[in-house]
């Protein structure tokens, strides 16, 4: 994963940063795999290596393959980024152990959910009935947002294609 | 036709059923093991760009226009905005399932399967509506 970010900073044409960024999810994936979130591994596969690439790769189709106008070396953004990723690395320092039982994240709401789930809803699936119908209202909210976001690029590039 | 492209060819061939197959298993199996609407909607809708890519956007226009995409998209949200109100109709709380079954139980089974079906369409159809959208300029 190191060595792909590092050719990905590297890289000269803009067809070789989509391929990168596209192994770069499929190793996200395998992470995802691992650390047992199989429903965010399985949207990472499909949207991630898949979906975006191919959005990507129309889009290039598009607008050409040089990548000549952003190879600029900059100290201030060097600065900045390593100021914020050793923030970043104070706050994990601050962490409590991973999977440790006696987590704050477990005191609260989880124990609820875990015993409780199954003889409210019928449902196998805390993280399912979770999104569903203890926080029904939220997902609502995402399937608008994603609804609003389709109604934007259709509406973006079709009144292009009709002034053209 | 050289022998490169029948391999691409038969293969996804035989791929995209499965694909959209395990797709519809993610979706009506969400009650039980990892996934839901949403992963099943992108799921679905990469087995159609692979069909796209490997047979020809023309192709694919042919199958499922734009139109009926559109309205796909919106069934999907209607239909969850639907089962909210359809919940307060029948006595409870806007989006509170429990009354949908004649148990507690039941009902919530009724409205997390309905309201996930509704994400998976719109998820589904949006995400093909902006890949047809990049591909047809």
């Amino acid at each position: 994963m190191v060595v792909v970010t590092v050719s990905l900073v590297r890289a000269q044409f803009l067809i070789e940063i989509i391929v990168l960024s596209s192994v770069y999810s499929a190793f996200l994936t395998a992470i995802f795999v691992s650390l047992d979130a199989l429903d965010v591994a399985m949207t990472e596969a499909a949207v991630g290596v898949g979906v975006t690439t191919t959005l990507f790769l129309s889009t290039l189709k598009l607008v050409g393959n040089n990548a000549e106008s952003f190879k600029k070396f900059s100290y201030i953004s060097l600065f900045l980024s390593l100021g914020v990723a050793f923030l970043l690395v104070i706050g994990i320092a601050g962490l409590p152990p991973f999977g440790e039982v006696d987590a704050p994240i477990h005191q609260h709401l989880s124990t609820y959910f875990l015993e409780n789930t199954l003889n409210e809803t019928g449902v196998i699936n805390t993280v399912t009935a979770i999104l569903a119908s203890y926080r029904g209202f939220d997902t609502m909210g995402e399937v608008v947002v994603i609804f609003t976001a389709g109604v934007g690029v259709v509406c973006l590039l079709k009144r292009e294609e009709c002034d053209e | 036709m050289n022998s490169r492209e029948i391999i691409i060819k038969i293969v996804s061939k035989k791929l995209i059923p499965l694909i959209l197959l395990f797709a519809l298993y993610v979706q009506f199996h969400g009650d039980f093991g990892p996934g839901g609407g949403f992963q099943a909607g992108a799921i679905f809708s990469a087995g159609f760009i692979l069909y796209s890519l490997v047979f020809g956007f023309d192709k694919l226009v042919s199958a499922v226009s734009p139109r009926v995409l559109e309205l796909i998209s919106v069934t999907g949200v209607l239909l969850y905005i639907g089962v909210g109100f359809l919940c307060m109709l029948l006595g409870g709380e806007f989006l509170n399932y429990s009354v949908l079954g004649d148990t507690q139980v039941a009902g919530q089974h009724v409205g997390i399967l309905l309201v996930e079906f509704g994400v998976f369409l719109t998820v589904f159809s949006v995400l093909l509506l902006i890949f047809y959208c990049f591909v047809s300029r």
